[in-house]
């Protein structure tokens, strides 16, 4: 399977296989009305299989929420057809709107428009706590 | 703007400040009776406090400050559905500084978001209550002088007690400080303030069951109540929970400088004969409370004598 080169985007290479989907929905992908490229179970010496995103244009996203959801993945930066950068993503301090507080007891499980946030406080152990309740974030 | 939703958001440079203006104002409170004056403190209680709702209210009127607010959430706009969110921003308009409580985790830190003037949680649900930390590190202090190389037992219901793990945080801060963690099985200390609050920062502890062997080696000693629906098992509630009555018998064994305190209210844990004992502090910690309040008030409104 062939899909054409990038004259200027992003890879998102080393995706968990199967994980494709939902990093496509996660950065509204969805949304763009440039070209993108999805590809699973592409065989990898390392992995085995992964899945790989390929976007058609330099536009800004927020690709720290990778490092929370998928942090083997790498984001390659493309321009005139080379690759100019290639980013390893790390934990972010602070995950918006990705998971959801699981508290009833949490002011997040009531309050009108108030997005779900977490931070981390235990980078070593990938440990997240809702900012407003303090209850442990449970994996994706 | 500074607010206080979580009893770790103060330094202990803050913490200090606080206590000396604290002792200040028990020295001199008259000096006080007008940095307040025109300035309006808004008590937003979602659910009932009688005490801590009268304390706030009792520290701004003696800082010539005027109180305004509510006391259940059913005379607010709360009960038409208003978001926390949009009452925070409301009062604002009218209050330069709001005290709330209420019965979701994180509240008051939504509120502080939308307030446009500090504010200060007063309780959200099991959670945080920074300003009965504040009343707990005023007595400390009072009444040992310092926080260093103190062993304070905390017993009682370690698993649940909101005021226990905001106390243990904060103390974790000074030099040489011990716990000793009195509480049956089912009640110990939370895993997470094991691992990220006493591991994190080395402080030694011990976990036991039997109070009177730990009362001859404690400077201080925090009881909390055994609430009995924490357990599945009636009979083990029925086993413990007069274990963890403190009587004046049991503090014989206890040393003379020994200072008793409770977050108050008791049921049961605390016999009343021990309220006449020299080493019964958890009145005075009520009144340290509002000398505490009073601090902070004048602390994030920013003004002084």
């Amino acid at each position: 399977m062939i899909i054409g080169q990038l004259k200027d985007g992003y890879v998102l290479d080393h995706i968990t296989a199967g994980r494709g989907m939902e990093i496509y929905d996660l950065l509204g992908l969805g949304e763009l009305d440039c070209s993108v490229a999805m590809i699973k179970n592409a065989e990898s010496p390392k992995m085995g299989l992964k899945d790989i995103i390929k976007i058609g244009r330099l536009i800004d996203l927020d690709f720290s929420v990778l490092g929370y959801v998928d942090p083997g993945i790498t984001v390659d930066i493309i321009r005139d057809g080379k690759r100019v950068e290639k980013k390893r993503l790390t934990l972010p301090e602070r995950l918006y709107g990705v998971i959801r507080c699981r508290n009833p007891r949490c002011i997040s499980s009531t309050e009108q428009g108030l997005a779900h946030e977490f931070r981390l406080t235990d980078r070593e152990n990938q440990i997240y706590r809702c900012v407003y309740c303090d209850s442990l974030a449970r994996r994706r | 703007m500074k607010h206080l939703i979580d009893i770790m958001e103060l330094s202990v440079d803050e913490i200090d400040a606080l206590i000396a203006t604290a002792e200040d104002i028990v020295a001199a409170p008259e000096k006080y009776a007008n940095v307040c004056r025109g300035k309006q403190l808004a008590t937003l209680f979602f659910e009932p406090s009688t005490r801590t709702r009268l304390s706030f209210e009792s520290a701004m009127l003696a800082l010539g400050g005027g109180v305004l607010g509510f006391s259940e959430a059913g005379s607010s706009s709360a009960a038409k559905g208003e978001s926390v969110a949009d009452t925070a921003r409301i009062v604002g308009c009218y209050a330069d500084i709001i005290a709330m409580r209420h019965p979701k985790e994180g509240a008051p830190r939504v509120a502080a978001r939308a307030a446009g003037v500090p504010v200060i949680n007063a309780g959200d649900g099991g959670h945080f209550h920074p300003t009965q930390t504040l009343a707990d590190l005023l007595t400390i202090r009072r009444e040992k002088g310092r926080f260093e190389n103190l062993t304070v037992g905390c017993c009682g219901d370690l698993k649940f007690g909101r005021t226990v793990h905001s106390l243990v945080s904060a103390m974790s801060r000074y030099a040489g400080v011990r716990f000793v963690f009195i509480s049956p099985e089912e009640l110990r200390v939370p895993d997470y303030v094991r691992s990220e609050v006493l591991d994190a920062k080395g402080v030694a502890y011990s976990e036991v069951l039997d109070l009177e062997k730990a009362l001859p080696g404690l400077d201080v000693l925090y009881m909390t109540r055994v609430q009995k629906e924490r357990f599945f098992n009636e009979a083990d509630y029925v086993r413990l929970k007069d274990t963890y009555i403190l009587t004046p018998e049991k503090l014989r064994g206890a040393g003379p400088e020994l200072c008793v305190m409770h977050p108050l209210p008791r049921v049961n844990e605390i016999d009343v004969r021990v309220d006449e004992d020299p080493r019964a502090c958890y009145f005075k910690q009520v009144k340290n409370g509002k000398y505490m309040r009073m601090a902070l008030i004048m602390m994030l409104l920013g003004v002084g004598p």
